[in-house]
């Protein structure tokens, strides 16, 4: 303890902070912020794909198809992040609801299985049953120490699509479940093929709802409740917060998340199957949110775009530039391949040097270089009440 | 900060000395009804399959029991044994088949078992090393996101070198010889793989319990800063779990190999899981019951099997995962500690 | 560090200040004190013959202890004593091995009892629905009967569940009167009826300004729920408001004004200390329990600690059940001092008993206080 009064006194002086003022109305006009940023950027990114180098790739419409997968994955990360990020729990088996999410809408609306119910009540359908899924799965676990969770979770996972694969009465196995239907506005039924433009949109206001109410929850009472488990579980308990029912309201609103994205993919892709869902969607959304900062939901929402477009772009235009410019050795290395192996390496060496993410928010920043704090290392103790 | 239980630590690595009744006389009581139901053919199948399990629990509690971290790699370690095995076996040694000669048959499986061994052990000594170490007094979150991390590199690592597609790995031990026994046929092969794990695992708890490294560890996993102040080298301590836990893994490795005929880049994923249900059903940290637990892993996937349900054996380990935790958070063999907060 | 100087030259005014805010503090509590309050020269805590054991080490034997209300009480004792075991047994965070823990009338910590049961119960509503259904002859009907039985069925274990994590009190005398099942408190529990405390070594959320502390402290109080977060109503904005108003009130009452918007870990030490003292009042406790308040404090911080400790019972009448090495904070504050050594009961009674009994001073090997 008394190691503690011998520290150099860092702090008084708070780091003057850049664009303050920006930065304060940001964070005041938060909704607003949000809509009016999603709106610069959902417009921007159709002007940006018909300048050079990326109009070379592709057409507009293409690269606007790409985008809409893309918002998936960030509606995915978003969700993510809400239990990883903000309440510092391990989902290892995110895919699981974003299956369930799938297989509601498919269910719902297939000629498989002769319904046809429409799109938009079925958005909030398909988050209930992933967030009814996420209790299922959460209230026995979450009581126990935090690390089962993951445990948990990954084999939640892995059983999910073995069930859709294997109750082929239901599901049709492997071949998965087509033909699922578009939304429908009035009359006007969204196009699957050719103008992509009614998905992107929908899918960018999505995304800005996902995240003001996202904001909305961080900046609650039981956001604060979250941020205080993620930092000292026993603490936290010790001050009235009931852990258990929070964490489950953190898992159950992730898993609502990709509930939601569920829903939007299976009319997207028109197609639901099995292996939609396996361990590598859930290994990516958590590299996306590990890369993109865990906590800062502006951050994990960027870093995910980023990461799926190098993942869908890049990764394809480097194979075909060394193929056209026929390089002896690159030309035959497929990229694609090495995809997971780079993200497992990218996830190794975040946490190691840069834990925080490429966007950190700067509370997560503060708690992940702990270990030069010998105040905070002492307070690491499990009980702080270990029998004298 | 999740350890809200730590001073109740689940008898941690404790010994048979400790053991009590009733967790075996359940583990007898299941063993019997599961033999009653599927017969010995199969019985003697599950007992294979549990051994492997067992193996790579006990890797999974001794890791947990130390540093308490869910070492996800640690499934892909055993997936890469399989391979050293089979490399070190084909390409090395050039054997492809079923060896005859009982002298180069005993020579080869050795060989087989102590490179892969000591080669496993070395790759989980530099996962922890790399991977581990520098993140021990981070958040919780860190080592478990590193963790699936490094088992991905592995995977994939794997997937590269060997291709998607199983591969086939050398059988040594002719999978139909046979020897009656009781007016029963029972291959070597499983006779092997039966007795070498059992002899493994005796091997670790005498280790654990009478060698000053083993003691070391023991103290370790009760009390990390005790052991340090009584002079315990905390990294030395841990490395050498790493070591032990790997090599162990790698046994298992070789061992899936010869008894499987082929093997894949993703086997360890679910053996992982598998190993880890097993693990937590014994009681978590300890190591009787991780090995009880993979023999009871095994009994319940042959069951599935023979009921018709091959397809779900993997959902009935999961639903085993969720009953014990439920029931039974700190497994057969831990101490009940109540739930709390 | 910055300590002693600093905070001593500001102490004076801030505590002629902090007279007015503990006033008005008063009159929160009294509007918001619970109903079941304790009759007049009843116990407001009681341990009744509480042991742990770890293993084969008993930690604690056979400990009573009442706390009478706006009392102060000490638990002092060599290292090892089993005083912080004893303690996160009252703040429900170990279970006994037995014995009980009553707080204002209410039994909160026990020895669990039966609680296999529960898991069963989990399940039991929606085998029930299954099995009626089946015999109804649900199985030969059309597709979306059955479809209808599954929800019902999933719906009932997810309602099951989440009653047995929200665990309202009428759902756990439900199950201790009927089925013997019994839990312990949890630590939030305790908090809920008015148990707020401290740690040994300081908790914070040592990333989360001095501000966020003191508001998660009153969690409890605030009453916002999700569907307040989700459309950021009025009513969540006001309470927020009012919150935070008061959290400062709560920080200035310790002595730490203007220091809402610093990281906890960048506080000095004994402003740590102080920082978790006022999390621990954000709920308005009724009892405190302050685990070495005083701990790794120069003499300077230890008097004002001491000071504060005694006006917060004066003030806000709060009780106070303390653990301290230090003598001289425990001679001066308490009422009545319990003396612990290997897990059991010693001596107790007023600091003047305790300082003459000769056990106690042969238990601190002549360390005793002259």
């Amino acid at each position: 303890m008394t190691t503690v009064q011998d520290l150099p006194n860092r702090q008084i002086t708070p780091r003057p902070v850049r664009f303050a003022r920006a930065r304060e109305f940001l964070r005041t006009h938060r909704s607003l912020s949000v809509i009016v940023g999603m709106a610069l950027f959902a417009a921007a990114l159709p002007v940006i794909v018909l300048l050079p180098p990326f109009s070379g790739f592709s057409g507009q419409a293409v690269w606007l198809d790409g985008f809409t997968i893309a918002g998936i994955y960030v509606l995915l990360a978003l969700g993510l992040n809400i239990v990883v990020g903000l309440s510092g729990l391990l989902d290892l088996g995110y895919a699981a609801f974003f299956a369930i999410g799938s297989y509601t809408f498919a269910f719902a609306a297939a000629p498989f299985t002769h319904n046809d119910f429409p799109f938009w009540p079925m958005l909030l359908v398909g988050a209930v049953m992933a967030a009814v899924f996420g209790v299922l799965l959460g209230a026995p676990t979450l009581r126990l120490r935090g690390d089962y969770l993951a445990i948990v979770t990954l084999g939640f996972g892995e059983i999910v699509p073995i069930v859709f694969l294997n109750a082929s009465k239901y599901t049709d196995g492997p071949n998965g479940i087509g033909g699922i239907s578009p939304p429908k506005v009035l009359d006007y039924i969204f196009p699957t093929t050719g103008n992509p433009w009614p998905y992107y949109l929908v899918m960018a206001g999505l995304i800005a709802f996902s995240m003001i109410l996202i904001y909305r929850l961080e900046e609650s009472r039981l956001g604060r409740a979250w941020m205080a488990i993620r930092e000292d579980e026993l603490a936290a308990a010790s001050n009235g917060v009931n852990t258990v029912t929070t964490k489950l309201l953190a898992f159950a609103l992730g898993a609502s998340t990709a509930g939601l994205a569920g829903v939007f993919s299976a009319s997207k892709l028109t197609l639901v199957s099995p292996n939609l869902f396996r361990f590598d969607v859930s290994f990516t959304v958590l590299a996306m949110v590990v890369l993109g900062g865990m906590g800062n939901t502006w951050g994990v929402a960027v870093g995910a775009f980023v990461i799926f477009m190098i993942q869908n772009v890049v990764l394809k235009q480097l194979n075909l530039f060394f193929d056209s410019v026929q390089v002896p050795i690159l030309s035959d290395i497929n990229f694609i391949q090495y995809q997971f192996l780079l993200y497992g390496i990218a996830l190794v060496a975040m946490m190691l040097l840069r834990p925080e993410g490429l966007f950190p928010s700067r509370r997560r920043r503060r708690e992940l270089h702990t270990e030069e704090d010998p105040s905070f290392a002492e307070s690491g103790d499990p009980l702080g009440a270990a029998p004298e | 900060m999740t350890a809200l239980t730590p001073e109740v630590r689940p008898s941690v690595l404790s010994s048979v000395r400790h053991a009590r009744i009733g967790p075996w006389l359940f583990v007898a009581a299941v063993a019997a009804v599961v033999f009653a139901f599927i017969g010995p053919a199969q019985f003697m199948n599950a007992l294979t399959l549990g051994a492997i399990y067992a193996l790579v629990a006990l890797g999974y509690t001794m890791v947990y029991g130390i540093i308490e971290l869910i070492n996800f790699a640690h499934g892909d370690v055993f997936m890469v044994g399989a391979f050293t095995s089979m490399f070190v076996l084909t390409n090395a040694l050039g054997q492809k088949s079923p060896e005859h000669d009982i002298v180069r048959l005993i020579f080869l499986i050795v060989a087989a078992m102590l490179i892969t061994m000591v080669v496993m052990g070395v790759l989980g000594v530099l996962i922890e090393r790399f991977a581990y170490r520098p993140l021990r007094n981070a958040p919780r979150l860190a080592p478990l996101i590193t963790a699936i991390g490094v088992s991905y590199i592995l995977q994939n690592a794997i997937q590269i070198l060997f291709g998607p597609s199983p591969v086939t790995s050398p059988q040594l031990i002719e999978p139909t010889a046979r020897v009656n026994i009781m007016g029963q046929e029972v291959s070597w092969l499983r006779i092997f793989i039966i007795l070498s794990s059992i002899g493994l695992m005796i091997a670790l708890q005498v280790f654990v319990n009478r060698t000053k490294l083993g003691r070391a560890m023991r103290s370790t996993a009760q009390d990390r800063e005790a052991a340090q102040l009584m002079g315990v080298d905390i990294n030395r301590t841990i490395a050498a779990t790493f070591f032990i836990g790997s090599a162990l893994a790698g046994a298992a490795g070789v061992i899936n190999g010869l008894y499987f005929g082929n093997i894949q880049f993703d086997l360890g994923f679910q053996a992982g899981l598998k190993a880890f249900t097993a693990a937590v059903l014994g009681g978590i940290g300890n190591i009787t019951g991780a090995a009880l637990g993979g023999f009871i892993i095994g009994f319940v996937e042959v069951m599935a099997g023979s009921f018709g349900f091959f397809v779900w054996a993997q959902a009935f380990v999961f639903a085993v995962l969720i009953i014990t935790l439920v029931f039974r958070p700190a497994g057969l063999f831990g101490q009940q500690i109540g739930e709390r907060a | 560090m910055s300590g002693p100087a600093g905070t001593s030259d500001g102490a004076g005014p801030e505590i002629v200040e902090a007279e007015i805010v503990v006033a008005e503090a008063v009159v929160v509590r009294e509007a918001t004190a619970p109903e079941a309050g304790p009759a007049q020269g009843e116990a407001l805590l009681r341990a009744r013959s509480v042991t742990k054991r770890f293993g084969g080490l008993v930690a604690v034997r056979d400990v009573n202890l009442d706390i009478p209300p706006r009392a102060i009480v000490s638990i002092i004792g060599p290292n090892g004593a089993g005083k912080t075991t004893f303690f996160n047994v009252v703040a429900g965070i170990l279970d006994p091995t037995s014995g009980s823990v009553e707080f204002a009338g209410r039994t909160m910590v026990a020895r669990p009892r039966r609680t296999w049961l529960e898991p069963i119960l989990w399940m039991l509503p929606a085998v029930l629905v299954l099995v009626v259904a089946f015999l109804l002859g649900v199985q030969s009907r059309t597709e979306a009967e059955v479809l209808v039985t599954a929800a019902v069925a999933l719906g009932t274990l997810v309602f099951t569940l989440l009653l047995a994590i929200v665990r309202p009190s009428w759902y756990q005398t439900l199950l201790a009167r009927y089925l013997g099942v019994l839990r312990s408190a949890r630590p939030n529990d305790m908090v809920a009826a008015g148990i707020g405390r401290t740690f040994q070594n300081i908790r914070l959320f040592q990333n989360m300004t001095a501000l966020e502390n003191v508001l998660v402290g009153m969690h409890l109080k605030l009453r916002s729920n999700l569907i307040d977060h989700l459309l950021s109503t009025r009513r969540q904005r006001q309470e927020e408001d009012v919150a935070a108003r008061r959290a400062s009130e709560l920080l200035r009452l310790v002595g730490l004004r203007g220091r809402e918007n610093e990281v906890a870990r960048n506080l000095p030490y004994g402003d740590q200390r102080r920082l978790e003292l006022a999390r621990a009042l954000g709920n308005d406790p009724a009892l405190l329990l302050l685990d070495e308040p005083t701990a790794g404090m120069n003499p300077a911080e230890t008097a004002q600690m001491t000071q504060l400790i005694g006006r917060l019972r004066r003030d806000l009448g709060v009780s106070v059940l303390l653990i301290e090495h230090d003598m001289r904070v425990v001679m001066g504050i308490s009422d009545h001092i319990l003396v612990m050594d290997h897990g059991e009961r010693i001596s107790e009674g007023t600091p003047d008993h305790v300082r003459r009994d000769p056990k106690v001073i042969e238990a601190y090997l002549g360390a005793a206080p002259t």
